[in-house]
C-alpha cells in the first residue's frame, strides 16, 4: 500500500487509477450489504418493539429491561461471558503447551499434531451428538471409565452446576487444535539466535518458556484470544446440540436465548438479544484489540 | 535436544492423544457398525455382529431418502456459494489494496465489523422475506457469501500485495482493460490463495449449522447437519443409524484433510505470525 505514496507522481496522461475500477466493489457491497448490513442496523430498531407475526410496535426500552430483569435471560448473558473466557483461556493455555510440545523433538510429531488438529474440521453437531451420549451420567463412555476408577461420576450435561462447563470443555477439545496451530506457526517463525543466545545463559526449559517463547509469541496469543472469543461469544451449535440451553436455562447462551425467543414468536426481544449481543462482543473486543496491539508495538 | 526420557515420554504422548482425540471417533464408528439392540447399550466395544452396510442403506433410505438429498443441497450450498464468495472478494480485496484512498479506513471497518459482530438473525429473515428469499436454497447461498466475505477479503488484500504492480503495468501496455487484467492476469496469479480460501470455506459451510437452521426451514431444503437434527429427534433408540449418520457427514472432511493438509494449516494460520 505504502508504494504508492512513495512513488514520484505519475505521467497524467490517463488516470492510472481506472485500471481498478470502483465497481469492483459493487457484486460484493450488494450482497454483504443487503443480507449482513442492513439487518444489523434495522435489528437496533426491532430491539426497541413488541414484534411478532401481528406486526411492530414501538415500546422504548422494554426488551433491555427484561434482558435484565428476567433471571433467565441475564443467566444467558453472564453464561454467554463465562463460557467466552473459559474456552479462550483453555485454548490459549493448552494450545500453548501443546504447541511448544509440538515442536520439540518428539516421535510421532507429525501424527501427533493431526491427531490435535482433525476435531478442528468436524461437524460441530456431529461432535455434539457424540459428546452427549458420552457424557450420559448412567450409561455414558466417560463416566463407566471413571466408575472403573473407583470415582463417581458427574451428571456432565445434567448437572446445573456443571452442564455450561461441560459443553465449554467438549469446544475446547473441537477447536484447540486452531490455536496449537497458530502457536505452532509462531514458534516456528522465531529466530534460532534467539534459542541459542538463551542457551548460552543457561536458561532452563520454564525459562526458555517464560522468557523467550511467550515474549515473541504476543502476536500469535493476541490471534488466538480474539479468534476464540469470537467463536466463544456467539457459540450457538454445540450448546443447542448438547444441552439445548438446559437443564432448566442454566446452560442459556445470548445465542440460545435468541433462537428459543425467535421459535416462540418474540421477535423483538429476539432482535434485542442479537443487539446485547452485539453491545458485549464490542464491548470486549474493542478494548481487547486496541490493548493486545498496542502491547505488540511496546514489544 | 533429544533426552533420555524422549521415547518414554513420547509413547505416554500418543497414548493420551489416542484416548482424547481417537477414542471418540473410534466409538462412532464402531456405534455405526452394530445392530440396533448392541447399539442401545452405548459401549465402547467390537460389534459382536458387523451391521455396517444394513445401517448405511437403512440411514440412506430414512425418510424417504432425505440424505441423498441433504447431500445434493449441502453440495450445491457449498460450491455455490464458494464461487460467489472466491470471485467477489477477490474483486474487492484486489481494488481495496491497488486503489487505496481516503474511504478506504472505512471499508476495513465494515470488513472487520463482518469478521466479528454475530449477524441478527430475525431481521435477516425479514429481509429474506422481502426479497422473496426465505426458505430457498438461493437466499442461504447469499447468507453464506455475505457471512464470509470479510474472512476472504482480508485474505485476498494480503496476498495481492505480494503481486508486483509491475505486472499489472505490463498488461496495461499490452492493452488490457481493467476485466481482463484482473480475470485473466491477477486472478490466475492468486491460485494458490484461492485453494486456501476454497478449502477453509468449504469446511466452514459444509458444517454449518446455525444459518441452515434459521434461514432454510423445511426437510425437502435440510443440509447435512440438519438431517443429523432431524434424525436425532426420530432415532432415539437407534443409535447405530444415528452414529452411522454422523460418520458419513465426518467423511468429507476427513477426505479435505487427507488432500489440502497443507493449505489448510497454510490458510487458518495465515495472519498469525504478523499479527
Amino acid at each position: 500500500m505504502t508504494t504508492t505514496v512513495l512513488r514520484p507522481p505519475r505521467t497524467r496522461r490517463r488516470d492510472p487509477r481506472s485500471h481498478y475500477p470502483m465497481w469492483f466493489y459493487l457484486p460484493a457491497a450488494a450482497v454483504y450489504g443487503t443480507l449482513f448490513v442492513v439487518p444489523t442496523v434495522a435489528s437496533f430498531y426491532f430491539a426497541f418493539t413488541r414484534w411478532s407475526i401481528a406486526g411492530s410496535e414501538f415500546i422504548g426500552l422494554e426488551n433491555f429491561v427484561l434482558f435484565f430483569q428476567e433471571p433467565y435471560l441475564l443467566r444467558g448473558l453472564i453464561n454467554t461471558v463465562v463460557y467466552g473466557a473459559l474456552t479462550s483461556g483453555l485454548k490459549v493455555v493448552l494450545g500453548l503447551l501443546l504447541g511448544v510440545y509440538l515442536t520439540s523433538q518428539i516421535i510421532a510429531r507429525s501424527y501427533l499434531r493431526s491427531v490435535v488438529f482433525f476435531p478442528v474440521l468436524v461437524s460441530t453437531v456431529g461432535v455434539g451428538v457424540t459428546f452427549s451420549v458420552l457424557m450420559d451420567p448412567a450409561e455414558g463412555l466417560i463416566n463407566r471409565v471413571l466408575e472403573v476408577l473407583g470415582v463417581a461420576g458427574p451428571g456432565w450435561l445434567t448437572d446445573p452446576s456443571l452442564a455450561l462447563v461441560s459443553v465449554a470443555l467438549v469446544d475446547v477439545w473441537k477447536g484447540v487444535g486452531l490455536a496449537t496451530l497458530i502457536y505452532i506457526a509462531g514458534i516456528v517463525a522465531i529466530p534460532q539466535e534467539y534459542f541459542e543466545a538463551a542457551r548460552v545463559d543457561g536458561a532452563t526449559r520454564v525459562q526458555n518458556l517464560r522468557y523467550v517463547i511467550l515474549p515473541l509469541l504476543w502476536p500469535a496469543t493476541s490471534t488466538v484470544i480474539i479468534l476464540s472469543l469470537i467463536g466463544g461469544l456467539r457459540s450457538f451449535d454445540l450448546i443447542w446440540t448438547m444441552t439445548r440451553g438446559g437443564p432448566g436455562f442454566t446452560s442459556d447462551v445470548i445465542a440460545s436465548v435468541i433462537f428459543k425467543q425467535y421459535q416462540a414468536g418474540f421477535w423483538g426481544l429476539s432482535a434485542a438479544g442479537n443487539v446485547v449481543l452485539f453491545l458485549l462482543v464490542s464491548a470486549l473486543m474493542v478494548p481487547l484489540y486496541w490493548g493486545l496491539s498496542r502491547r505488540e508495538v511496546e514489544r | 535436544m533429544k533426552r533420555p526420557g524422549g521415547i518414554l515420554s513420547g509413547i505416554v504422548a500418543i497414548a493420551v492423544s489416542a484416548v482424547v482425540f481417537l477414542v471418540p471417533f473410534a466409538f462412532i464408528f464402531l456405534t455405526a457398525s452394530k445392530t440396533r439392540a448392541e447399539s442401545a447399550l452405548l459401549e465402547f466395544s467390537l460389534p459382536t455382529e458387523w451391521a455396517i452396510w444394513e445401517n448405511l442403506v437403512a440411514v440412506v433410505e430414512a425418510r424417504d431418502y432425505m440424505l441423498l438429498t441433504a447431500f445434493v443441497n449441502s453440495t450445491i450450498l457449498t460450491v455455490a456459494s464458494i464461487a460467489i464468495m472466491v470471485v467477489f472478494a477477490a474483486m474487492v480485496g484486489y481494488v481495496m489494496q491497488r486503489r487505496p484512498n481516503r474511504w478506504t479506513p472505512l471499508l476495513n471497518a465494515l470488513v472487520l465489523a463482518g469478521l466479528i459482530i454475530p449477524p441478527a438473525v430475525v431481521p435477516t429473515i425479514w429481509v429474506l422475506q422481502r426479497l422473496g428469499l426465505y426458505a430457498t436454497l438461493g437466499g442461504l447461498i447469499l447468507i453464506e457469501v455475505a457471512f464470509g466475505l470479510s474472512f476472504c477479503v482480508l485474505l485476498f488484500r494480503a496476498f495481492v500485495a505480494t503481486i508486483p504492480r509491475e505486472v499489472d503495468e505490463a498488461a496495461i501496455i499490452d492493452g488490457a482493460g481493467p476485466v481482463r487484467l484482473f480475470f485473466q492476469v491477477v486472478l490466475p496469479l492468486l491460485r494458490s490463495v484461492i485453494v486456501t480460501v476454497v478449502i477453509v470455506q468449504a469446511v466452514a459451510v459444509f458444517n454449518d449449522f446455525q444459518n441452515p437452521l434459521y434461514f432454510l426451514p423445511g426437510d425437502e431444503n435440510a443440509t447435512v447437519q440438519l438431517t443429523l437434527y432431524n434424525f436425532r429427534s426420530q432415532f432415539t433408540t437407534q443409535w447405530n443409524l444415528l452414529f452411522m449418520d454422523i460418520l458419513l457427514i465426518t467423511v468429507p472432511p476427513l477426505i479435505m484433510y487427507a488432500f489440502f493438509n497443507r493449505q489448510i494449516v497454510a490458510g487458518l494460520t495465515s495472519g498469525a505470525v504478523k499479527g
